[in-house]
């Protein structure tokens, strides 16, 4: 299923498919945050936003409207 | 030769840099910018090397000025910090991301090492990495692996260092960069470094645990609670000011008597003349005047590196940046405008680590209207002076109440200029957060010790420098005048002295005061009296509020000067009582609660520190940010004042 980033419940994980044209794509994709890519959210600030993810073993915060510019797949959570 | 300093932020870098060069450090700018410039000496066989620690980055290509500094230097060959060597600190616990950046400096050709760091780390994370295998991918590299915080490796890197230096290796050639405007060769650059990069991690990582799944450590749980979060951070800041406002006082004190005695002792013991003069009132209260910020801004630097050391720091920034957003501000700047309660100068100090242009400068602008420990004295005067000790719904007492409000209208000033600012301000940029939460780890002291000496040696020296001219042009401003004034009242002053058959030190006081009414800043008094008068000043008051430029508390002994109070006795409450019975012309009283409240709420909002503007030009670069907050403050303070003396008279 697809969704943007800041949408997906802490604890959940999620592959990233594309990242919106942006200024911050860039830094986004230098990040580690390229199409392919499988993180977790991990927890939110008080209010929701920003968000922490873990990248590949590093927790990376973002805000909930650059989260908003990666788009994510979410596993379906039945296994065969 | 030459060496440069790279790797991501948060992998021991500093450590490392601390580990090669100890002490043997100087903190300067990059040519043109303002980003800071560490750069080490380092012996190696009877050679010295210079080593050159860069600021943090991702990517060569920049997201912040400071990060710009990596592009600029390196894409330049006849930049004058190019490097012979370039050394990239690499954390191995994070290898992927970290070998982004190592690729890309790996391809500019240079003779480079790669220092895997963080054994520890990596060890407890079940990760283990093949150094002879990642060389095979980077094979012209020098892998040397260390772990800096417990000072592990530190002969293997200066082998390392030492066999560049003697073998002089070849320059390979280039891959050369992407321009640094063409944002798709990047995006294509990154998505194919990232191709490669998967590879090289497949054959040289291993991982003992290949299905763990990513958790929430119960640190994380804790501080960025939405309950217990907030508690803590209240909880730490309190300890924080209680060492501050309770500690640095000891020392702050003990600074401020010791110069003052020893400029009278040296007045005593040296010719009288000008020249004693200048040294004994203008320079040494002015290096008095530097040193005496000291104890605050290590003590500050020193909890604030602890924070940061354990990670805690980018805790804070994550469960206030959305509290700071609506203003303009970051999550970041969250830490300079609390250190600000304290003092300025270490919170303006403190806005290096906001990467975004636009919210670092909001942050600089606005921290001097936190009320800091330099208006206490003002205030507590003041207070005493014009508000009356009464109770309020029984519990309250007034004069604390006031005391309370001064520090709120402080701080709301500060937000809402922080918002207007957010209008007003141009950035190409949009303010983005995008920060790494790194690991949690237990302070390195080594580390901690030299940030705080080192914050404290570029107060002194840079800072300093500016303080001191002032505090010395200030002295000559109250010391001279136009001579034919200046002999007539001073004559009159010791005529009228020997009439009431004064003691010798009451005539100097009075021989003082006359000498300052008649001087230039009692002229300048003189002068901004008509600007001054609505709101509720006379021309003494003037002189104060001129030579408290110099710092705020200097307004209170500007007062005793100009009343020529004996100092010998309690100097406030004679102070006080000087100036519960000054009176205008007309006979009414000077310091009514409509004048006593202007005052305060003047010097809430009045940019009444040289030391802070030294440092905003200091980290800014130029004197138009210092200016315009001088200016908007002034602004602020002025009509604040007025407004107030109006609504009370």
């Amino acid at each position: 299923m697809s969704a943007k980033l800041s949408e997906i419940k802490n604890g959940n994980c999620a592959t990233v498919t594309s990242i919106e044209d942006s200024s911050i794509r860039l830094k986004l994709m230098e990040m580690g945050l390229l199409p392919g890519k499988s993180v977790t959210v991990l927890f939110r600030a008080p209010l929701g936003d920003p968000i922490a993810i873990d990248v590949n073993g590093y927790i990376l915060s973002l805000r909930l409207d650059e989260a908003a510019l990666i788009l994510v797949e979410e596993p379906s959570l039945a296994i065969a | 030769m030459k060496i440069a300093l790279l790797g991501n932020p948060n992998t021991g870098k500093s450590s490392v840099f601390n580990l090669i060069t100890g002490l043997r450090q100087q903190v300067g700018n990059f040519p043109g910018v303002t980003v800071e410039k560490k750069t080490g000496t380092l012996q190696i066989d009877g050679n010295s090397h210079t080593i050159i620690d860069f600021p943090g980055t991702y990517s060569l290509y920049p997201r912040s000025k400071d990060e710009q500094v990596v592009y600029s230097v390196l894409s330049n060959e006849d930049s004058e910090d190019y490097p012979d060597v370039v050394v990239v600190v690499v954390d191995q616990s994070n290898l992927e991301r970290n070998l982004f950046l190592f690729s890309q400096i790996y391809d500019l050709g240079l003779p480079t090492i790669l220092v895997l760091n963080m054994t520890d780390l990596a060890q407890r994370n079940g990760l283990s990495v093949d150094a002879d295998k990642l060389k095979t991918f980077f094979p012209a590299a020098q892998i040397v692996s260390t772990n800096a915080r417990v000072g592990m490796g530190k002969e293997r890197l200066m082998t390392a260092i030492a066999d560049m230096a003697q073998a002089a290796p070849e320059r390979r050639t280039p891959i050369p960069l992407c321009p640094i405007d063409d944002v798709t060769c990047q995006e294509q650059e990154a998505k194919a470094r990232y191709t490669y990069i998967h590879q090289v991690i497949d054959s040289s990582l291993s991982r003992v645990d290949k299905e763990k799944k990513a958790a929430v450590s119960s640190l994380d749980r804790l501080f960025v609670h939405p309950v217990f979060g907030y508690i803590i951070f209240a909880a730490i800041l309190f300890v924080v000011f209680q060492f501050i406002f309770a500690f640095a006082v000891i020392p702050m004190d003990l600074i401020d008597t010791g110069f003052a005695e020893f400029a009278g002792w040296l007045s005593l013991s040296m010719p009288n003349g000008v020249f004693s003069d200048l040294i004994c009132q203008g320079i040494i209260p002015g290096i008095g005047g530097v040193l005496v910020f000291v104890p605050q801004i290590a003590l500050l630097f020193f909890f604030i590196s602890i924070l940061e050391e354990t990670g805690y720091l980018s805790r804070v920034v994550f469960i206030m940046d959305r509290l700071m957003r609506p203003l303009g501000l970051n999550g970041k700047s969250v830490v300079p405008l609390m250190s600000s309660v304290a003092c300025a100068i270490p919170g303006v100090m403190a806005t290096r680590t906001i990467a975004d242009w636009k919210e670092r400068m909001i942050t600089i602008l606005v921290a001097p209207l936190m009320s800091c420990s330099a208006r206490i004295p003002v205030y507590t005067l003041l207070i005493a002076l014009v508000i009356p000790k009464t109770r309020i719904l029984g519990i309250f007492n007034l004069q604390g109440l006031v005391l309370f409000g001064l520090y709120t209208l402080g701080l709301v000033a500060a937000l809402v200029v922080a918002a207007l600012l957010k209008f007003i301000l141009k950035s190409r940029d949009k303010g983005f957060l995008m920060l790494e939460l790194p690991s949690f780890k237990s302070p390195r002291w080594g580390n901690v010790g030299i940030t705080v000496w080192e914050k404290v040696k570029v107060f002194i020296l840079d800072a300093g420098k500016v303080i001191l001219a002032i505090s010395i042009l200030l002295w000559a401003l109250a010391t001279y005048g136009p001579s034919e004034s200046m002999k007539k009242n001073i004559a009159k002053a010791k005529k009228e002295s020997k009439e009431l058959h004064l003691s010798e030190e009451k005539t100097n006081h009075r021989v003082a005061s006359a000498k300052m009414e008649s001087s230039y800043i009692g002229h300048l008094g003189h002068f901004i009296e008509p600007a001054i008068q609505p709101l509720g000043y006379d021309w003494k008051i003037g002189i104060s509020l001129i030579t408290s430029f110099a710092a705020r508390e200097v307004f209170v002994g500007s007062l005793s000067t100009i009343y020529a109070v004996n100092e010998t006795d309690n100097v406030n409450k004679r102070l006080i009582d000087k100036m519960r019975a000054e009176k205008r012309s007309d006979g009414t009283k000077v310091y009514t609660l409509a004048a006593g409240a202007s005052l305060m709420v003047f010097y809430v909002f009045a940019m009444q520190c040289m030391a802070t503007l030294a440092v905003v030009k200091r980290e800014t670069n130029s004197w138009k940010w210092p200016l315009i907050q001088i200016g908007f403050m002034g602004v602020l303070a002025y009509f604040g004042a007025m407004i107030t003396f109006h609504l009370l008279s």
